[in-house]
């Protein structure tokens, strides 16, 4: 058991992944947030941050809170107590839109496309509070560089398309805003296991091209791999952290998500980019 | 003991989803059997398939030695198997006792006194004449499953009962459950909250990809390296290590 510490992970530190080959300059630190609907709380103390230009990733059973993390980060719920910041700047009390502003764009877990528009539609969208028309223009320009392929669909109905290829066409709808941070929602729900690398080949593509991403995956293994960093949530709460490969091999993933022993020492939940292990 | 539920290698597809490849699973009369498994495994299509909600394209439903294979859902209420579903399917608009006069399909005396009886046992009594749709949603769960037992059914099926519903609730849920069990009635559970299933259930199985990958006692399963796999999820590709992607 490691217990998170406080302050900049060490540069000499030889865990993989590009966050961690920098000093892990943050780009969202969230502190002790909890946030629920009506009577009950679903997060109860969450604390992360996400290291710039990686990929964080979020596993954990359902009902951890994964999702309703995201809303609370995108503004779509207000969080009852804690504190979120991007850059520097708060993003509670923040209206969704204000928060869309300030970078943080959101890749919600259903099919959200426009069906009977084009995709080419469907992208210049994601851009609608871009009022420069060539700036529109140059965006999807850098968006089809990283998604070649949907440029071979460019005219097609989105409804068209295979569950697949939408989520890669709602990815470059989101990367029109050049986000400072993207949030993917179990970008995997729903589709078919052999769709599956093409959509993680998608995240990976959006990452190297330098975006940074949170993502909350329900397929853990593939998820976590993907990743510079890995988060388990649990009942509301972060109960492992580490890199990819420390969360997936840690043997407390098993009790987190088939329930049974667990160290319940102290359920505070924090995690810093590469300075911490095991929170429970 | 003899087995009270089985299924027999049912496939169930949408489309060109398989939603269960040979499915086999057996239920023991007199126990509570849980069925887990991760987000899109199956769980409910096997809940929709045993109880008529969607026909099996192959494979053998039966309770004890019949065949109820693709009988209709009121047909298989009829025959002892009463089911709750994931999102609660209540009348809102309804009484929570017109709610059970609905289930017993007549109001004389002795039905309104049955359905008191049931409220009564699963706790909210109380809210007898208020509408069903000002119930919180684990109410509306405890109502459901009054709702059913309306029927006397020999084995109840529950989607998910403890899932959106505060603590207390759940254990007023699961102590309801050990009653009705230590009264004779077999379960089925699908639940992800594992605590709920482990602490409650004598069987456990496990469907990944609508197939069974492994039944037995919850201390069996739990520490079984199939199942964490299927939660874990499966590798899509020859990706790169962790941290060797970004």
């Amino acid at each position: 058991m490691t217990e998170p510490t406080a302050g900049p992970p060490a540069a000499t530190d030889p865990a993989p992944g590009p966050a961690a080959s920098t000093t892990a300059r943050s780009v969202l630190k969230i502190e002790d947030l909890v946030a629920g609907y009506g009577g009950g709380d679903v997060l109860r103390g969450v604390s992360l941050e996400v290291a710039e230009g990686g990929i964080t990733c979020v596993v954990g059973p359902n009902g951890a809170g994964k999702s309703t993390l995201m809303a609370v980060i995108s503004g779509l719920l207000r969080p009852r107590l804690g504190s979120m910041m991007l850059d520097g700047k708060t993003l509670v009390g923040r209206s969704p839109r204000q928060i869309l502003r300030l970078g943080v764009v959101h890749v919600p877990q259903n099919h959200s496309l426009f069906r009977d528009m084009t995709v080419r539609e469907n992208i210049e969208l994601g851009g609608y509070i871009v009022s420069d028309r060539a700036l529109t223009a140059r965006r999807l320009a850098a968006v089809f560089e990283v998604f070649p392929q949907i440029a071979d669909w460019a005219g097609q109905k989105a409804g068209s398309l295979s569950g697949g290829q939408q989520r890669l066409v709602e990815f470059a709808r989101a990367l029109m805003l050049e986000p400072r941070l993207l949030l993917l929602d179990e970008p995997s729900m729903g589709l078919a296991p052999k769709t599956l690398r093409t959509v993680f080949d998608a995240i990976r593509q959006m990452n190297s091209a330098g975006t940074t991403i949170l993502l909350v995956e329900q397929n853990a293994r593939a998820g976590l791999r993907l990743s510079s960093y890995g988060v388990v949530m649990e009942n509301g709460r972060v109960r492992l952290s580490g890199t990819g490969r420390e969360v997936l091999e840690n043997p407390e993933i098993g009790a987190l998500y088939l329930g049974g022993a667990v160290s319940t020492a102290d359920p505070a939940s924090h995690c810093r980019p590469r300075d911490c292990a095991v929170t429970s | 003991m003899s087995v009270l539920l089985r299924t027999e290698r049912v496939h169930k597809s949408f489309g060109g989803v398989r939603a269960l490849d040979s499915c086999t699973m057996e239920v023991d009369a007199g126990t509570v059997a849980g069925l887990i498994g991760p987000n899109g495994s199956g769980k409910t299509t096997l809940f929709n398939v045993i109880t008529g909600y969607e026909k099996a394209d192959a494979g053998q439903v039966y309770l004890a030695d019949r065949k109820i294979t693709n009988v209709a859902p009121d047909k298989v209420f009829g025959l002892g198997i009463g089911r709750t579903f994931q999102l609660t399917r209540i009348f809102p608009s309804l009484t929570v006792l017109e709610n059970m006069l609905v289930a017993s399909r007549h109001a004389r005396a002795a039905a309104r006194m049955r359905a008191m009886e049931q409220l009564d046992f699963v706790g909210i009594a109380g809210h007898h004449a208020a509408l069903a749709g000002t119930l919180s949603y684990g109410q509306r769960k405890l109502l459901e499953l009054a709702y059913i037992l309306v029927a006397d059914p020999a084995v109840i099926l529950l989607d998910e009962p403890a899932g959106g519903v505060n603590l207390s609730l759940v254990t007023q849920i699961a102590d309801r459950i050990r009653e009705l069990n230590a009264d004779g009635k077999t379960f089925l559970i699908v639940e992800h909250n594992m605590e709920f299933v482990m602490g409650l259930c004598d069987q456990v199985t496990v469907l990944d990809s609508g197939t069974v990958v492994a039944a037995g006692p919850p201390g069996i399963v739990r520490t079984d390296r199939r199942v964490l796999d299927a939660y874990l999820g499966g590798d899509p590709g020859d990706g790169p290590d962790p941290g060797e992607g970004t």
